[in-house]
């Protein structure tokens, strides 16, 4: 049983991990609470269903991501940078792009279960559990895709920008750093990991319209959990709330109803104690 | 600028009525929705029709009362089901277990969700922003959560159906559910115009500025949250009583996000917005039916595009191009005139070349 918690927690953490640190980058940099980050990873794993119909799985996973990728900046450029002032303004068309983007899904691919054939069949054992080498794969890929996001961050100039506009917009646009180029990138970046998620996620789950709904409240709380506008915290709070929701479902009777409601009172709970999450700094702005 | 409404005397009234309230646009409109909704069963009794307005007038209540807590105070709510779906199983259970009438159980329904609002509002003492609207967003989602697990007692998946009705006809709920409306949001605007409502203004701005004048914001910031949560409770209660069934769906987070985007598109702030953009949406949403599959479609674009060209709402900014203030004594003027009604300053000044 641990070691089924350990082996799924991983995997698990591994998904979550992408999202919540693309969620934390266009918060944290453009300032947008993006209620549609899940539906983008919604509609990567829906475009890799389209295109694996008609080409091989690298091509279609490209273009996949370069689709969203496409949506996401669009959407930006469009409709969210015009309205940066109004914030609940920008919450509801975030909800509304969300729902648009929902919407389109069902009209194209109806309602059915869809599924994605997976790159590696067949199943390994790993620590006496029986688990997916498809599984090991999307952890795998998580594993490289975070290290290439964090080597990014970390190791140039523009990753440089983009941390500082993350901790302090006034102290990063003192010191000559372009907030609006910095906000492309953020935005581009962080739909390019959740479109990533969506392509790691598509063999091993089924597709439907509303698959968007229970990653983004995980993915909220992983965030708030971690402190908004802290990456590493993020990426903790995702690892955290895996293991908590892997824990419930595997241990208590009638989990699966409360894995969300697990995830979000261990929120409430840490919240309580340390009101700007875990590694969270107070914004200049609300200081 | 005005003395209070003398209604006994009715010259009084009718010139009131010709100068206060016939010579704005905003007063003139809010004057026929307030008169189309009471007389509406006159024309028509179509039970649907009749049902659609209803429904609209008891979301219309507690788009406002998000309102009251999100818009004014700004402690922005994404949980605000929790409210609305708590006071409707609340009612539900005491009716069952109980076997009091609706008009005792919605109230009762309305005080614990007060209760709830007082606790939910606890941790907005310490959270702010983001961090106090994930908080919010989490109480109805673990509320469903528990109430899938002990189904014997909530009714698990289908909810607690056959719930007495509100009243003996359609007509009958529609007074009822209508006049609640009207006197609660008469109530909702009061107060936020009023004293409190100026703090509650004043804690959404600059919460550490009202701290240093000597207001107790700790205080008012719970009495946001109870009140809010009292009116979301009432709605709760009415809509359970009138649909016969208290469900799950009730907490769901669509039902914690509806009021938020039918207050967002009508304007926050002004509690008159809500309920403009609930009447606006709601029955439009209703109306998409003819087109089941692309209904959420044409509703999502509408929002979209709505909110790019008027994003402080639809009622702001379609006043603001249809009234101005004076810009001498401040009293707002329909954009017909020339010269303003109260001081006689005129509006429009043109631009004149000034002769060197």
């Amino acid at each position: 049983m641990l070691s089924a918690i350990l082996v799924n927690g991983l995997v698990l953490s591994g998904i979550y991990g992408m999202l919540a640190l693309g969620f934390a980058l266009t918060y944290g940099v453009a300032r947008i609470l993006n209620l549609a980050h899940t539906a983008f990873y919604m509609a990567a794993a829906y475009g890799l269903f389209f295109f694996l119909g008609r080409m091989g799985f690298a091509p279609a996973a490209l273009l996949a991501s370069l689709l969203v990728l496409l949506i996401a900046l669009a959407a930006y450029k469009l409709l969210l940078e015009p309205l940066r002032e109004h914030e609940a303004t920008v919450l509801i068309v975030t909800i509304a792009l969300a729902l648009l983007l929902q919407e389109a899904v069902l009209l194209l691919f109806g309602a059915h279960f869809r599924s994605v054939p997976a790159l590696l069949p067949g199943f390994v054992e790993v620590f006496g559990v029986r688990v997916a080498q498809q599984a090991l794969l999307a952890l795998l890929f998580a594993g490289v895709v975070l290290l290439l996001a964090w080597a990014l961050l970390k190791g140039t100039r523009l990753g440089l920008g983009i941390r500082a506009a993350a901790q302090d917009q006034e102290a990063a646009e003192l010191v000559g750093i372009s907030l609006s180029r910095a906000g492309n990138w953020a935005v581009g970046l962080g739909a390019f990991l959740a479109a990533l998620a969506g392509l790691a996620v598509a063999p091993m789950a089924t597709l439907e319209p509303h698959m968007w709904n229970a990653p983004l409240l995980v993915v909220l709380a992983a965030v708030v959990l971690g402190g908004l506008g802290s990456l590493p915290g993020a990426l903790l709070g995702a690892v955290v709330l895996a293991f908590a929701e892997v824990t419930v479902v595997n241990l208590v009777p009638g989990g699966a109803f409360l894995r969300t409601a697990v995830a979000l009172l261990i929120l409430v709970l840490v919240l309580v104690f340390r009101p700007e999450g875990l590694f969270g700094t107070a914004f200049a702005e609300e200081r | 600028m005005t003395s209070p409404l003398r209604i006994w005397s009715l010259p009084w009234a009718l010139r009131y009525l010709k100068h206060e309230v016939l010579a704005l646009p905003g007063r003139t409109a809010a004057l026929l929705f307030v008169l189309f909704l009471l007389l509406f069963p006159l024309f028509s009794q179509d039970p649907y029709l009749l049902r659609v307005l209803t429904l609209t007038a008891l979301f219309a209540l507690y788009a406002a009362s998000w309102d009251l807590l999100s818009g004014y105070t700004g402690q922005v709510s994404l949980g605000h089901a929790f409210f609305f779906g708590l006071a409707g199983y609340a009612s539900a259970i005491l009716g069952r277990e109980l076997g009091l009438p609706p008009a005792l159980t919605i109230p009762s329904g309305a005080l614990l969700a007060t209760l709830a609002g007082v606790l939910v509002g606890l941790p907005s003492l310490r959270l702010r922003g983001p961090y106090l609207s994930l908080v919010t967003l989490a109480f109805p989602i673990i509320a469903t959560g528990l109430i899938f697990l002990f189904p014997r007692f909530t009714g698990g998946e289908l909810g607690l159906s056959g719930l007495p009705r509100l009243g003996q006809s359609r007509l009958e709920e529609y007074y009822l559910v209508v006049g609640i409306f009207l006197l609660s949001v008469l109530f909702l605007w009061k107060l936020a115009g009023s004293r409190v409502g100026l703090f509650f203004h004043a804690i959404r701005e600059d919460e550490v500025a009202v701290r240093m004048v000597g207001v107790n914001t700790v205080r008012y910031k719970l009495l946001a949250f109870a009140v809010s949560a009292f009116f979301a409770g009432l709605s709760g209660g009415l809509h359970a009583h009138y649909l016969r069934v208290a469900g799950p769906d009730s907490l769901s987070l669509f039902n914690s996000i509806q009021p938020v985007i039918w207050s967002v598109f009508g304007g926050i702030a002004t509690i008159y917005g809500p309920v403009a953009g609930t009447f606006l949406l709601f029955p439009f949403l209703e109306a998409l039916r003819v087109a089941e599959e692309l209904r959420m479609l044409a509703f999502a674009l509408l929002i979209l595009l709505v909110m790019r060209f008027l994003p402080q709402g639809v009622v702001r900014g379609v006043l603001e191009r249809l009234e101005e203030e004076c810009p001498r004594c401040k009293v707002k003027n329909a954009f017909t005139r020339k010269a303003c009604r109260a001081c006689g300053v005129p509006l429009h000044l043109e631009a004149r070349e000034v002769k060197p």
